[in-house]
């Protein structure tokens, strides 16, 4: 069974209906005997980061994350859920992440060239660094959606793929059992559901 | 490289989807998620609900409808039609849409732009207006095209990208339904140094309309279509092979 963790933040029906879509099970959850019971984690995120951990320390679940993955959980983050795994965020201000991968959450704008639009938007290519685990049925150069005005800063061992926005922008990372994409496979069509169907048979 | 999106529309009344006439091997042609499936399989890049009916049931009906589709298509879904409250985005995200394009409800009260984006970002946030010319400018026009509401469109979008709209649908009341391509003076006008997604719509007609918009607009995001794509005047897989040949980055 895989736990999508629910602190309050953003919608997971479509998350939820993605893995139904390919057959495996999975529940949406709030609920930490849940999630350590869970064979799989997935932390999902849309808005800001300052507000998503704050809301994911208050329900507690912070911690149980943390744990879970300290113990060999695969577990994936999706968008705003990849960026908490990291160090920190400069997202309006300076904020803690979970710390799971190496780096911080920086904006587009400044990095991508002037003139792209802010956030990015759309269906984006992805090109494949060290790619692995849940891309195992992907093919570099196969389009994922994106929505975000910050991204991932991370030390390039960590970073498993990219996408073009007149710059290399992260589109996924992975320490160990822990993996994060800033597309969102559960609107990403095939392409998308065969990263969590890959996602959903990782051994770590 | 962000690929240009093609985006199909697709009227709902009272739960069905108004009927195109050609949809090639659909039987049930007016369930909205078996089109949507359809589309989605075809390679459209997302898929615009827009809710044309008024009863209150028609609406329950609409919510169960989009319900539906979000289990089995999973692409971006975007709903319009009949929101004006920060309780009817509520409502349709619930069942699974990704963005909420407000029109006449904007207008009527433009606070509903900014309160929609503060509570759920302004990535969920779809400003879509009618405009047409009008007096040597470009006039915002309400209720489906019929009310002219005396603001200028460019002051408009100006003010909706303020406010909080996350992407601009531009819908040229003068081209619609014409089908000789896209109101590309207009879009430029309009739209020209807008600095959020714009997609385009009113005026396609063939698969040439689309290459023009993308090459001679490069701020353009996506274009919008309807009865082209009901009516299977123009299928969505061989237009994006046709944009591809062009060098317009779509995806395949």
């Amino acid at each position: 069974m895989t736990a999508i963790v629910d602190y309050g933040v953003g919608n997971l029906f479509s998350l939820r209906s993605s893995f139904d879509a390919i057959g495996v099970e999975a529940v949406v959850t709030s609920d930490p005997a849940v999630i350590e019971a869970a064979e799989r984690v997935v932390l999902p995120g849309v808005g800001a980061f300052r507000d998503a951990a704050e809301k994911l320390r208050t329900t507690g679940l912070w911690d149980v994350v943390k744990n879970e993955a300290a113990k060999g959980k695969p577990l994936l983050g999706i968008c705003l859920g990849m960026q908490m795994l990291l160090e920190k965020s400069f997202e309006f201000g300076e904020y803690e992440g979970l710390g799971l991968i190496p780096g911080s959450v920086v904006p587009l704008e400044g990095y991508v060239p002037a003139g792209l639009k802010i956030p990015q938007m759309g269906w984006n290519a992805l090109e494949f660094k060290n790619a692995s685990g849940i891309f195992k049925n992907t093919k570099e150069g196969e389009y994922v959606y994106f929505v975000h005005s910050y991204y991932c800063d991370c030390p390039a061992e960590y970073v498993t793929a990219v996408t073009d926005y007149g710059a290399p922008v992260t589109a996924s990372v992975r320490r160990g059992n822990v993996y994060g994409c800033q597309f969102h496979p559960e609107k990403s069509g095939d392409v998308g559901l065969a990263i969590l169907r890959a996602f959903s048979e990782v051994k770590e | 490289m962000i690929a240009k999106r093609i985006i199909p529309c697709l009227d709902v009344r009272n739960g069905r989807v108004v009927k195109g006439k050609n949809f090639v091997g659909l039987t049930d042609v007016d369930s909205p998620a078996r089109l949507g499936k359809f589309y989605s399989d075809c390679g459209a890049d997302e898929l615009v609900f827009y809710d044309i009916t008024a009863s209150a049931e028609g609406r329950r009906l609409f919510t169960e409808v989009l319900t539906e589709v979000a289990r089995t298509v999973f692409i971006p879904l975007t709903v319009g039609g009949g929101i004006n409250s920060v309780d009817d985005f509520d409502r349709v995200l619930k069942c699974g849409a990704d963005k909420v394009s407000v029109n006449s409800g904007a207008i009527k009260d433009p606070r509903l732009i900014f309160e929609a984006a503060k509570r759920y970002g302004s990535q969920c946030v779809v400003l879509s207006a009618d405009v047409k010319r009008k007096d040597g400018g470009y006039r915002v026009f309400a209720k489906g095209g019929r009310e002219d509401t005396g603001l200028d469109a460019v002051e408009w979008i100006k003010r909706g990208v303020e406010l909080g709209a996350g992407e601009i649908v531009l819908n040229s009341i003068d081209t619609d339904g014409v089908k000789e391509g896209f109101d590309l003076e207009m879009l430029t006008d309009v739209c020209g140094s807008v600095n959020v997604p714009v997609i385009a719509s009113g005026g396609a007609g063939c698969m040439e309309d689309f290459t023009e918009l993308f090459t001679s607009l490069p701020f353009v995001d996506a274009g919008l279509a309807a009865s082209i794509f009901h009516y299977g005047e123009v299928s969505i897989k061989e237009l994006k092979s046709m944009l591809l040949e062009r060098g317009i980055p779509v995806r395949i």
